[in-house]
């Protein structure tokens, strides 16, 4: 039995001939296996998907009722025989729902991890390494300057701001999907009893965290609040929204950016970030490395990232390794939907961006000048190419 | 350490002056000393370590990781300190291995999703620790700065591992910022030493005055401003006095102004300094030279501190002279951009002071006398001193404001001769009027020349920072070439009202042609575009523009709505300017 009697890494994604299922496909298939919620990974269209509950319930939340033609839940560690391999989905401590999948079959083991962390995040179920012969493994940090370090820490850091600037408001960028909710999330653990205010894009998710039994305390949105009501107070946005016309409400406010990318000076700085938190939802160089250590692989395929450096470690240790290449896979922000007014992007008004501060602004920062009309069958899924 | 490197950290990211202020006070009221002192020392500049440099970093950082990581990560990082601060192995960052794998390879079947309350209790914590108990201690502040310059250049390089292997990335990033002695956080010392006087309420200035009598870690200066302990009495026999600054003269004000009341003098394009000498104990000659903010300069300009051999305080201005002629701006800035002042250096652009006011004269303060009378002083203070390095800027004569007018239109003709060029402008000066700190309004009026003017097209904006955050705020902007194509000649990020910044942010949203990171590119062909309207002040040449030309100072004089962008000014123009630059100096 080799690896590829059993996967096919395709530019589409990883690919099961025998079980007739592709992992986190970029483009339509007949039948997915999704690991988690973010839109690089979870699209709409797909045939049939097998997914977590959580992981199905977002893709609803995003992508409305009918983002497949059939769905099916699967619980972390149920085992299901697809073909001639047995499918179980595991922790990948990403964010809520968030799983690994592992495919085995004759004995030959095989975990494709989508993305993961592992360190603890107090708003969904903790990674856990599987034992497996080849390990497929993201490289979003795949070098050894991404050093995340102590989470907690940079929460503080931020409340040391708002201490000290009670004047001014606090614009924290995070993705909506899992780093919002972590965000505030570890905001009340470190005691800060504050209400915390939303952007409406994070609203929709943000509550269904919540749903799921996920304290978050009291939460406002941004929109209707009065300009000096959101000093000395965390917003939590879309990092897109930081750098648009909605931000003009807030009172001088101070930029943070939660992300692994603010551990580079110069990615913080060309963001116009103020105050950066080196927060990530993915495992850093120390967390890859120990983590393909862990899991006993004599093999790792690289998904996406920093490709290059993984490899040549793995290489190093005495390990098989390759890149996939991929298309499409990365950054969560670069599909992310930042309009105020919920998750659902509006039809761009006349005239396209007014200047005006309040209201319901839709943004299109970041996005081509010109609308751009969606395609019939996947009517919320963006490109995958990177811009 | 720990807190000084996260100060230093937002510093770095900061962008507004306020903000930062308060950063650093803060940090200053809540930090015992001497750390603080010395925090305070590394902020104004006042710290420097021989010994380590960049090389040796590199070393340590060589003996530690894989040659093809550490590659991959400079390329990525782009910046040696920060690479070798954030890729540093230390003994914290090494993981316990993860528990062996609860998966199995075997995995039985059925379990429910798993949430934190029904996870069973796990005798083996689920994550590795990262800072678990390493043996190293985190250095304070001082310990660095006082090891530091006791060390011996042998020792250094085990010491500064040490070091990094008990910090963390922040706290490692501002050691090797701090030993390297490259700091470049956007604090001036004038601002550091503001942050300090708002812990006691105290002006700056006053604060200026002590600067050069304090040494590090300053704590009679601590005890003074938390109010524990007497004023420091600044004992340097050449001490800082705060400037006398001028209003910019607007055509109104002349209406009230008496043409019979004011001297007027060429503003030289130069930079503002004060020289002061005065004797010590001994009695032995000490020269300093201070930029208008107090910094002192002394160490960049030897040449001139040889010719400040008797006791005074002298307000003037700074120039390259050569031949007796007065050099450009442009030229004084090759000297000022150098690190090292070898006698090559001097010898290629000698430092030379224009004296405009006398504030001292031996032991006596000048201040309080009248402008006429300190000048009269100056003229008989400067022909005893009588060394070529040194000389009288001349008054322009003038009996009523038109024939100032004109002398300011014409500085060739109205006495400056060959020096005109170097003029920028006239300073307007009442009589009786005393040398006051500050900016009073009144005594002292400036009078710059017309700027040179430019339309040219906007090309690119980008994004401003802090409050411009959302705003499309530093404008490219670029004239036509011999190919009829625009090319870049500059930038500039104010100039504008308000309600200007509205109307070009939306004109950009609505116009972008493409879009790299915070950068939008906008239509700019013969038919559509925005024609800017530049302003600034001088021109020279540029290998680092594509253009070949770089601008000084420019700034966004008037948005030209009603102009067609093949109406701009065409890179001929420009060359033209900057031609009749270049004849005239050489």
């Amino acid at each position: 039995m080799r690896a590829e009697d059993i996967l096919v890494p395709t530019p589409a994604g990883v690919c099961c001939k025998r079980g007739g299922f592709t992992i986190d496909p970029t483009r339509p298939v007949e039948k997915a296996l999704i690991t988690h919620g973010h839109s690089d990974h979870a699209r709409a269209g797909h045939g049939a998907v097998l997914a977590t509950q959580e992981t199905l319930d977002i893709m609803r939340l995003r992508y409305g009722e009918n983002f497949a033609g059939t769905t099916q839940a699967i619980r972390y560690g149920e085992e299901l025989k697809l073909g001639g391999v047995a499918v179980s989905f595991h922790p990948a401590g990403h964010v809520l729902g968030s799983a690994q999948i592992k495919v085995a079959c004759e004995g030959f083991v095989i975990v494709a991890s989508g993305d993961y962390k592992d360190v603890p995040d107090p708003t969904c179920t903790p990674f856990e390494p599987i034992q497996c012969d080849v390990f497929i493994t993201e490289a979003t940090f795949g070098l050894p300057v991404f050093r995340h370090h102590d989470a907690k820490g940079e929460i503080d850091k931020l409340l040391r701001s708002v201490a000290l600037f009670p004047e001014r408001a606090h614009l924290v960028g995070a993705y909506s999907l899992g780093k919002a909710q972590r965000i505030i999330a570890m905001l009340r653990e470190a005691g800060h009893d504050q209400p915390v205010y939303l952007h409406g894009a994070m609203e929709k998710i943000t509550r269904y965290y919540e749903s799921r039994g996920i304290d978050l305390g009291q939460l406002e949105l941004v929109r209707g609040a009065k300009k000096s009501e959101l000093a000395g107070h965390i917003t939590i946005c879309p990092p897109t929204a930081m750098g648009d016309l909605w931000s003009r409400r807030f009172p001088d406010p101070v930029f943070a950016f939660a992300s692994g990318w603010m551990r580079v000076r110069a990615r913080a700085r060309q963001r116009g970030v103020t105050l950066p938190l080196v927060i990530s939802d993915h495992a850093d160089w120390d967390g890859l490395t120990s983590t393909i250590a862990a899991t006993g692989a004599s093999e790792v395929w690289v998904t996406h990232g920093q490709e290059d450096a993984l490899v040549h470690w793995c290489v190093s240790q005495g390990l098989k390794a390759r890149p996939l290449d991929i298309v499409g896979y990365g950054d969560e922000e670069e599909h992310e939907i930042t309009s105020d007014d919920g998750d659902v992007p509006l039809p761009p008004r006349s005239g396209g961006e007014g200047l005006g501060v309040g209201g319901s602004l839709h943004s299109r920062e970041d996005r081509p000048p010109t609308p751009d009309p969606s395609p019939p069958l996947a009517p919320l899924v963006e490109g995958g190419e990177k811009k | 350490m720990n807190r000084f490197a996260e100060l230093l950290d937002r510093l770095a990211y900061e962008p507004g002056r306020n903000a930062k202020l308060r950063l650093i006070s803060d940090y200053l009221r809540h930090t015992p000393d001497p750390d603080r002192g010395w925090a305070l020392a590394a902020l104004t500049g006042a710290l420097s370590f021989k010994h380590a440099k960049g090389g040796m970093i590199r070393t340590l950082i060589a003996e530690r990781t894989d040659p093809a990581l550490f590659a991959l990560s400079y390329d990525y990082v782009g910046d040696l300190s920060e690479t070798v601060a954030l890729m540093w192995p230390t003994p914290q960052a090494q993981r316990v291995p993860l528990p062996p794998c609860s998966g199995g390879k075997g995995l039985g079947v059925g379990g429910a999703i798993r949430s934190h309350e029904d996870r069973p209790p796990d005798p083996s914590p689920p994550f590795a620790t990262r800072t678990g108990g390493g043996e190293q201690k985190a250095p304070t502040l001082t310990e660095v700065v006082e090891t530091l310059s006791t060390l011996g250049k042998a020792q250094l390089p085990a010491q500064i591992a040490r070091w990094l292997d008990a910090l963390d990335e922040t706290a490692r990033w501002a050691l090797l910022k701090l030993v390297t002695g490259g700091m470049r956080i956007g604090v001036s010392a004038r601002l550091a030493k503001t942050a300090a006087a708002a812990l006691g309420d105290k002006d700056p200035d006053e604060l200026e005055v002590l600067w050069p009598g304090l040494t590090p870690p300053y704590l009679d200066l601590f005890a003074w401003l938390e109010g524990r302990g007497d004023k420091p009495s600044n004992t340097d026999p050449a001490p800082f006095h705060p400037p006398m600054l001028a209003h910019a003269i607007e055509e109104r004000d002349f209406e009230t102004l008496d043409a019979r009341d004011f001297v007027a003098e060429w503003k030289w394009d130069g930079i503002r300094v004060q020289a002061v000498a005065g004797r010590d104990a001994e009695g032995h000659i000490v020269a300093r030279l201070y930029s208008r903010t107090g910094e002192d300069i002394s160490r960049s300009f030897p040449d001139l501190l040889e010719s400040l051999r008797l006791p005074a305080a002298i307000d003037g201005e700074l120039l390259i002279m050569r031949d007796s002629r007065v050099q450009s701006f442009n030229v004084l800035q090759q000297r000022l951009n150098r690190k090292a002042v070898t006698p090559k250096l001097m010898q290629e652009f000698p430092a030379h002071l224009r004296a405009y006011d006398l504030l001292a004269e031996g032991d006596h303060d000048l201040r309080g006398h009248p402008f006429e009378e300190r000048r009269a002083r100056l003229a008989k203070f400067v022909e005893k001193l009588d060394d070529s390095r040194i000389d009288l800027s001349p008054l322009v004569h003038f009996k009523s404001w038109p024939e100032l007018t004109a002398a300011r239109a014409d500085p060739a003709s109205a006495g400056a001769d060959q020096d005109a060029e170097a003029v920028e402008g006239v300073m307007i000066k009442r009589r009786d009027a005393s040398y006051v700190p500050g900016r009073p309004k009144g005594p002292w009026w400036k009078w710059k020349r017309d700027p040179m003017i430019v339309d040219a097209v906007l090309m690119y904006a980008q994004r401003g920072h802090g409050k411009r955050s959302s705003y499309y705020s530093d404008y490219t902007f670029g004239v036509w070439n011999d190919a009829d194509q625009l090319v870049p000649v500059g930038k500039a990020y104010f100039g504008f009202t308000d309600e200007e910044l509205l109307e070009i942010d939306r004109f950009v949203r609505r116009n972008t042609v493409d879009r790299f990171g915070p950068v939008r590119e906008v239509t700019h062909d013969a038919d559509k575009g925005l024609v800017l309207e530049v302003a600034f002040e001088g021109l020279q040449r540029s290998t680092r523009h594509k253009s070949g030309i770089a601008m000084r100072f420019p700034r966004i004089n008037r948005l030209r709505w009603d102009k067609p962008p093949r109406e701009a000014d065409r890179l001929e123009t420009l060359e033209k300017m900057l031609g009749k630059f270049e004849n005239v100096r050489t």
